[in-house]
């Protein structure tokens, strides 16, 4: 079973639905327990980087850094991508959990925010997420703050600058863009990510 | 790079897709499931229904619509027509919506789009702008709505940048001047209201050929464009405009 994290900030039905068109058995929930009981764990997110102060306070937090332990293969979608950074100058009082390096920040003047639509990301070729895409497949983005680029950058995406489209590191994976929304290129990154292995 | 955006615009009334010049002349023009999925397999990067009645009645038959509509897409989806209170919008994300479009119910309490934006996020949430100037200059452009029929004595570009200021994700900017006429977007009035703001513009009305895109990418620096009746008068399909974007130089995403 698949645990699709619900911490009250925007529409899970996108996401569900697509996991679901994949032959995939998810599951909404807010429930630690549920969360550390998952053979995968996907948290989505449209939305503030303040709200995910309620995966703290609902204790989902040390449920995640668990299952991330453990090697249950997580992915985090957006600002579920941000979260696993140290932190979002969106909200300064509220920290990522720093399993990536490098804190989020916003785009700079005078480009146009939020950066929304297709624009291609420069995947690399030893990424298990982004197996089977083209070099530089378009995904589908709207967001205002991004993530820098490390050494867990396994996708490229340029406005005002480089910035982190896709994360990767062993068994836990974050993508800046919606997989949900991005057509076939976004249904292949979620196929991969339900093909690997668990743990 | 960021591509710039070929929108699907579905006219739904009772379940059905209806074409015609607004809404004089309407003829079913077919299932809106199937026809998004068709705009999406041919490269739409997104897909905006609207509601074009929006009764009362009417609703939960837009809701099934909007259901069924979005079970088989995997692109943006976007809503609109009637989005009176933000409960209405929730009914629409949970029916499957990505985004929603409000237009007279924002301009009668602004306070909707902070409101749907504060739960579903300010990316959901497109502020639609029905404008008319004749042929005056882009300044003196008034907001319309009712579906076109009633002025409001608001300024286009002072309502854009509250909507802005309030939270919209993106403006749906659609000249009723040029709404129909399959001469062009206003280019103009897009670049004008797209320079006042930092969020992105979508043009709409009055699209009639493949060169009034490139026109309203270039000249009107639109981020989007929104074509409806255009692929009932000549041009195939989003793939063709597309392939005629792509060889005059305009950033878009092929193949799709």
């Amino acid at each position: 079973m698949i645990a699709v994290i619900d911490y009250k900030a925007g529409n899970l039905t996108s996401v569900m639905k697509a996991l679901t068109a994949l032959g995939a058995a998810a599951q909404i929930t807010e429930d630690a327990a549920v969360v550390r009981a998952a053979e995968r764990v996907v948290l989505p997110g449209v939305g503030h980087f303040a709200a995910t102060a309620r995966l703290r306070e609902t204790g989902i937090e040390g449920a995640v850094r668990e299952v991330i332990a453990r090697g249950v293969p997580f992915l985090g979608i957006c600002v579920g991508l941000q979260w696993l950074f140290e932190g979002s100058t969106e909200s300064e009082a509220t920290a990522g959990i720093g399993a990536m390096r490098g804190c989020c920040a916003r785009f700079p003047e005078p480009h146009k925010v939020p950066h929304v639509g297709w624009n291609t990301l420069a995947a690399a070729p030893e990424s298990r997420l982004l197996a089977g895409l083209p070099a530089q497949p378009f995904v589908y983005y709207t967001h205002s703050y991004r993530a820098p680029v490390i050494r867990e950058t396994v996708g490229v995406t340029q406005y005002a600058g480089p910035f982190s489209g896709a994360v990767e590191r062993g068994n836990l994976f974050g993508v800046q863009f919606h997989p949900e929304k991005s057509g076939d290129a976004g249904l292949q990154v979620l196929r991969n990510f339900l093909a690997v292995p668990g743990c | 790079m960021l591509t710039k955006r070929i929108i699907a615009c579905l006219d739904v009334t009772a379940g059905r897709v209806v074409k015609g010049v607004r809404f004089v002349d309407l003829l079913d023009a077919g299932d809106p499931a199937e026809l998004a999925h068709r705009h999406a397999a041919a490269g739409a990067d997104e897909i905006v229904l609207l509601d074009i009645t929006a009764t009362h009645e009417g609703r939960k038959t837009l809701l099934d619509t909007v259901a069924r509509t979005a079970r088989e897409i995997f692109v943006p989806f976007t809503v609109g027509g009637g989005v009176r209170t933000a409960e209405d919008a929730a009914a629409l994300f949970d029916a499957g919506a990505d985004k929603i479009s409000v237009n007279s119910a924002a301009i009668a309490d602004p306070s909707l789009i902070g409101a749907v934006g504060s739960s579903f996020g300010s990316q959901a949430v497109v502020v639609a702008i029905d404008a008319r100037r004749g042929s005056e200059d882009v300044e003196v452009a008034e907001v319309y709505v009712n579906g076109g029929r009633k002025p409001t004595g608001r300024k286009v570009l002072d309502w854009a940048r509250e909507a802005e200021e309030r939270g919209a994700g993106e403006i749906l900017l659609t000249s009723m001047d040029a709404d129909g006429t399959r001469k062009g977007f206003d280019c103009e009035l897009t670049a004008a209201v797209g320079s006042a703001l930092r969020i992105p513009v979508i043009a709409s009305g009055g699209a009639g050929n493949a060169q009034h895109f490139v026109d309203v990418f270039r000249a009107g620096c639109a981020d989007a464009a929104l074509a409806a009746s255009i692929f009932h008068f000549g041009i195939a399909d989003v793939r063709e405009l597309k392939q005629e974007l792509a060889n005059q130089g305009v950033p878009v995403r092929l193949p799709c």
